[in-house]
């Protein structure tokens, strides 16, 4: 909350203390708020770009995002981009959050100066409803009426300026996604900064609680600023024929997913081998660089092979993303989860469950945050409970090494799908059945409930901006390579250093006689029965940070122990695991829990540590007896 | 058997419709929402609005959920919730 480097030094220049010493200047906020799918969040990259960060509320488990506009002569602006709501009685978390910051009673945040009312003009009658409650609040409010593109092109008619009449307050036409319009917006919030910012005036509004009073006065809002509601979305109707089709429709649901995997595997080969060489080429420039040999040794075969093994993987996770964030902002997923609801009411769940589930496959810490729209408390501590299950991007690495080394390469289906994306696939799968068997035996014992209501909104199909996947893959960036240059590197220090250590007459030992040697052979007994020596076991010991971490850890290990040669991490592998092992080591990533974030944020959800010890106890024992099977089942046939 | 199977037909006669009966693209008017507060409230904020016309759309795969095309929007819902959903 304290960063303010970028706030200028002559605002308030006056009255404000010297830099460092008591209040900092001033910050004016502003605050977006609009009802779910009104673009909200694509005004909020537009207007700040990369100068934004995630953070969340304090007490709350809400996140909010916080960014810098940059306005003329030097000034600039903070907005908070507040939860998608559709009025501002305080009854989920959502509301509650948007509620209390609009009211100035959120801890840590002062009132908004000023607040941006986003709406979709094409539902103009319906998104108005929400404009009773914000107007109320008096504070100076522009009115966004966005997606003006689609509301022309469909044959939609409004008066602007008879709106702004009506309402009190300005109002703008814009197209967020298409950046047209704005500069009412810019010159909007130069004017809040400056205090010029007209309060909303008191007009005659309807009684906030009641919704019927509240859209039949919209209705009447909207008649005398002749609105023109437009045409029916002809293509979103078009579209959705094929998408649900009885029989096209699941069936374009698997081919989109089986896509999504054969893009992943060989689509990112050619980046993931110039990240390869890239880094090969740097670590033997950088080892001629270094006289000292232990330096050499600690840089090259510690940092250089451990980091690097797990940058490698930056292509493919960003591949990933780029596919949820098309299919997401493309308006597919909506249709995904309404596809899958039958199932996951089979299992006791709901479709609105379906959507953290399908992130969690990018990262199960959102996944479980975005569970907070599930109303019913137990729904929502079943959803968190089993999210961690499905295949996220951390496990990706591992995956792609295992498989990669030890799964031929050959393939199925008359050249459709190797055999390599049909393992990764059939990971995905196991991740999903252990998810939803734990979801059923949840919900038929301790978590119990009645069926609850399932309502989902289908907004219309969008191309989605490159704009707004830019910036998901630059975040996405940042938080892998945060990590790598922190976590990964911090363990290949730790097991570099231990690796050569103790001493025999001032050398290092053989790595068999290490200190990591050492510990390793400490669990080695109880990792035995699943096919995995000392080596894997101090992999695993570290993956407990988060699971990308075994391969750097691997990296680092086998990088120490043949120096010189350029044999690669995954044929050093077969030295140490065989079939059956490595098919447990799959196993053992699919179910068990090796990730800190997760539990630090399942500990925040629900409360208290009662949930993820339980959490981490039974994947942690799951994972261990499946795997002990697996490598019992795949030595046997082999 | 006999006095359920009279209650039935006389039910069907004087119930009102409600949304599992609309077929596909045909509309009706909402009457009615005979759900829990906190559910009527939600929906009454996605557009089901007593008064409002409802048109049913698309479904899923199977015939559950069903999508329906209210107040300029279209909204997915479960059998079960549809049902307590009584039209005009």
């Amino acid at each position: 909350m304290g960063d303010c480097h970028g706030c200028p030094a002559n605002s308030i220049a006056t009255l404000a203390p010297p830099p460092g010493f008591g209040a900092p200047p001033r910050r004016h906020i502003v605050a977006i708020v609009g009802p779910p799918n009104s673009g909200k969040s694509t005004l909020f990259n537009r207007l700040t770009g990369l100068r934004q960060k995630v953070a969340n509320f304090p007490g709350v488990t809400v996140e909010h995002r916080m960014g810098r506009v940059k306005l003329d002569q030097g000034r600039d602006v903070f907005v908070v981009d507040l939860p998608g709501v559709y009025s501002l009685t305080p009854r989920t978390e959502d509301e509650r959050v948007t509620h209390d910051v609009l009211s100035g009673q959120m801890k840590d945040i002062p009132r908004p100066d000023a607040v941006l009312l986003i709406l979709d003009s094409t539902n103009l009658s319906r998104h108005l409803v929400l404009a009773a409650p914000v107007l109320s609040l008096g504070l100076p409010t522009l009115v966004i009426l966005n997606m003006a593109d689609d509301l022309k092109s469909r044959g939609g008619e409004l008066n602007v300026a008879e709106l702004a009449m009506q309402l009190g307050s300005p109002v703008a036409l814009v197209s967020a996604a298409k950046g047209v319009g704005l500069e009412k917006i810019f010159q909007f919030l130069s004017g809040a900064t400056m205090g010029a910012a007209p309060a909303a005036p008191l007009i005659q509004l309807p009684v906030i609680q009641d919704i019927p009073k509240c859209r039949a006065w919209a209705t009447t809002v909207g008649n005398k600023t002749g609105y023109q509601a437009p045409a029916p979305p002809l293509w979103t109707r078009r579209l959705d024929a094929f998408f649900l089709h009885p029989v096209a429709g699941p069936l374009v649901f698997l081919l989109v997913v089986i896509a999504v995997f054969q893009t992943i595997f060989n689509g990112a080969r050619p980046l993931m081998d110039a990240v390869q060489s890239a880094i090969e080429m740097s670590g033997r420039w950088i080892g001629h660089l270094l006289p000292n040999e232990a330096l050499r040794s600690l840089v090259v075969d510690g940092i250089w092979k451990g980091v690097g093994s797990v940058v490698i993987f930056l292509p493919q996770i960003l591949l990933l993303f780029l596919f949820i964030g098309i299919l997401e902002d493309s308006g597919y997923l909506a249709r995904a989860a309404l596809i899958a609801d039958r199932t996951m009411s089979r299992f006791g769940l709901q479709g609105k469950s379906f959507i953290p589930l399908l992130s969690a496959y990018a990262c199960a810490v959102p996944a479980i945050m975005a569970t907070r729209t599930i109303e019913s408390k137990r729904d929502r501590i079943a959803t968190i409970l089993i999210a961690p299950f499905m295949t996220c991007s951390a496990r990706l690495p591992v995956y792609i090494l295992i498989i990669g080394a030890f799964i031929p390469d050959r393939h199925l289906i008359g050249g459709f799908l190797g055999m390599q994306a049909a393992a990764m696939l059939g990971l995905y799968v196991l991740g999903f059945v252990a998810a939803v068997l734990t979801a059923r035996l949840l919900k038929s014992t301790v978590l119990k409930s009645r069926r609850s209501s399932f309502m989902l909104e289908m907004p219309p199909y969008r191309w989605p901006t490159v704009r707004s996947l830019a910036l998901r893959l630059v975040d996405r960036s940042k938080v892998f390579l945060w990590r790598a240059g922190t976590v990964i590197l911090g363990v290949a220090i730790v097991i570099w250093v231990l690796s050569k250590l103790p001493l025999q007459d001032g050398k290092p030992p053989a790595i068999e006689h290490s200190i990591v040697a050492g510990i390793g052979h400490v669990v080695e007994p109880v990792i035995k029965p699943l096919g995995f020596n000392w080596k894997i076991g101090i992999g695993l010991i570290t993956s407990l940070a988060a699971r990308e971490v075994i391969v750097g850890t691997l990296g680092t290990i086998y990088g120490i122990q043949d120096t010189g040669s350029q044999q690669g991490l995954q044929q050093a592998l077969h030295q140490d695991l065989t079939q059956g092992g490595a098919v447990a080591l799959l196993v053992f990533f699919a179910f068990a829990m090796q990730c800190m974030s997760t539990i630090a944020v399942v500990r925040r959800e629900t409360g208290g540590w009662f949930w993820p010890a339980i959490q981490f106890a039974y994947m942690t024992g799951l994972a261990y007896v499946c795997a002990f099977l697996a490598n019992r089942i795949v030595t046997f046939w082999a | 058997m006999q006095v359920s199977f009279k209650e039935k037909v006389s039910s069907k006669k004087d119930r009102a419709k409600n949304l599992t009966e609309l077929k596909p693209g045909e509309a009706g008017v909402l009457e009615k929402l005979d759900l829990p507060d906190d559910d009527a409230r939600r929906l009454m904020e996605l557009g089901f609005i007593p008064g409002h016309s409802v048109t049913r759309g698309l479904s899923a795969p199977g015939g559950d959920p069903r999508v329906f095309r209210v107040d300029g929007s279209e909204v997915a819902l479960r059998r079960e919730t549809a049902r307590r959903l009584i039209l005009k």
